[in-house]
């Protein structure tokens, strides 16, 4: 519909719930508004609608679910029925464990203690990758650096970070290198080094790291492939939709080419 | 770290958790209205977790509200055809066979809702023939989207705004009439 054309109270019925529900962009809300101070028919309807949406969103409205259907689905899930070494939500509750009895060692207790405290800070880590991965996919920001030859990422990086990511070219291998960027995860600036396979984008996140496992290994969180690596004092993290084992493969020819150049 | 299989289950479960357990709500207030049983809606919230459950790996970053609500619509649909048989879309309205809902000619403009208590609303809410019920629980009691809700039901946007306009005349129709007859609301509950 263009601005000349009069809106007809057809078009008002149906737009009027899209401009109740904060659906309509400001031209359209314009026409309808528009419409509504012209057809106390429409707005009529309006009124009503408005106070129909206002009881509809009381938390009367909505069913709670009971707790013992939420302690079934519970019991269906693996970690409730997990043997292996107790992955507790928190340290609290493990600790919480162990005070009630439990049989472990205090040398095991401890170093349990540690393995979850360590987790957490992984997890949040993890949570701070995708989030990352996922803010640069949304709007333009996904480099700040465009290239595809990496002398030119590599040195766009220095006198930024505080460490000196390793670019590598993996175009032969199927991985397009598109740029670089600043990032932050887990409240530091992080270099990100993006590829591409397919439509696909990978961000390789590269920051310091002094701790932690030396093994690679992919990860899934929130539906993303997370494939991990530490290397002499740098941490890696590469975040991707692509299946795991193609991230697998990023991930091998990534460390391949950085510990052959080391 | 030993990383053996139940380890890797258990990493996985507790992440499904922290994503999909804040939902249960808003999953079983729509079990509820599809459903219109308790019993029924139990059972396709607990079926629905377990699905989504199983399928969480594909989960590539959409939404988990949608993507949980998604997957109860079609338990419940699975629920359906079970409770009607090859007639299964006896309840539903034809939607091809309405005009897209229009405003009685006498409407009159005096006529402004009154307030009701949140148990008549139920009832009119859970008396809308489908699909128009499920557009308007989506949208005005769990709260989505005109985008999430096509993606919920598979409609294109245009198809979630009509089957919404209709839905609200509907209740707005039906909710005039209660006034007028307020034995209908004794009913409830």
């Amino acid at each position: 519909m263009t601005v000349d054309e009069k809106m007809t109270c057809d078009e008002a019925s149906v737009l009027v719930h899209a401009l109740i529900d904060g659906e309509l962009d400001a031209g359209h809300a314009r026409e309808v508004e528009v419409h509504l101070a012209s057809c106390p028919g429409c707005a009529a309807q309006l009124r009503d609608y408005r106070i129909m949406r206002t009881a509809l969103a009381a938390p009367a409205l909505r069913h709670q679910a009971p707790a013992a259907l939420r302690a079934r689905i519970e019991r269906a899930l693996p970690a409730a029925s997990a043997q292996v070494i107790p992955i507790a939500p928190s340290r609290r509750s493990l600790l919480k464990g162990m005070a009630m009895g439990s049989v472990l060692s205090g040398a095991l207790a401890a170093s349990l203690v540690l393995v979850v405290v360590r987790r957490e800070e992984d997890q949040r880590i993890l949570g701070d990758v995708v989030s990352a991965h996922l803010r640069s996919l949304q709007g333009d920001h996904l480099i700040d650096v465009q290239s595809t030859d990496q002398h030119t990422v590599k040195p766009w990086f220095n006198g930024r970070l505080d460490v000196a990511p390793p670019v590598v070219d993996l175009t032969a291998q199927g991985f397009t290198l598109i740029g670089g960027r600043l990032d932050y995860i887990d409240g530091r600036p992080v270099g990100a080094v993006v590829y591409k396979r397919r439509a696909h984008v990978i961000n390789l996140f590269v920051a310091q790291a002094t701790a932690g496992d030396e093994r690679a290994r992919i990860e899934q969180l929130q539906g993303f492939n997370i494939w991990r690596w530490r290397h002499t004092d740098l941490g890696f993290w590469a975040v991707s939709d692509i299946n795991a084992e193609e991230l697998q493969e990023f991930g091998d020819k990534l460390a391949a080419a950085i510990s052959g150049s080391a | 770290m030993a990383a053996g299989g139940d380890d890797m289950d258990a990493e996985r479960a507790r992440r499904f958790r922290a994503a999909a357990l804040p939902y249960i709500d808003d999953v079983y207030t729509l079990a509820r209205y599809l459903l219109r049983s308790a019993a029924d809606a139990d059972d396709a919230v607990q079926e629905c977790y377990l699905r989504a459950y199983r399928h969480f790996d594909g989960l590539r970053g959409e939404a988990v509200k949608p993507w949980l609500l998604a997957i109860l619509r079609n338990v419940c649909r699975a629920e359906f055809a079970r409770r009607a048989g090859a007639a299964s879309n006896a309840g539903e309205v034809a939607e091809d066979a309405l005009p897209l809902w229009q405003e009685p000619a006498s409407s009159p403009e005096a006529a402004l809702l009154r307030q009701r208590d949140s148990a008549t609303v139920r009832v009119l809410v859970a008396a809308l023939p489908e699909p128009f019920r499920e557009a308007i629980v989506l949208r005005d009691i769990d709260d989505l989207s005109y985008r999430e809700i096509a993606d919920v039901v598979g409609a294109p946007i245009g198809t979630v705004m009509s089957r919404l306009a209709r839905a609200r005349g509907m209740l707005r129709e039906a909710w005039l009439r209660a006034e007028a007859q307020p034995e209908l609301e004794e009913r409830s509950s």
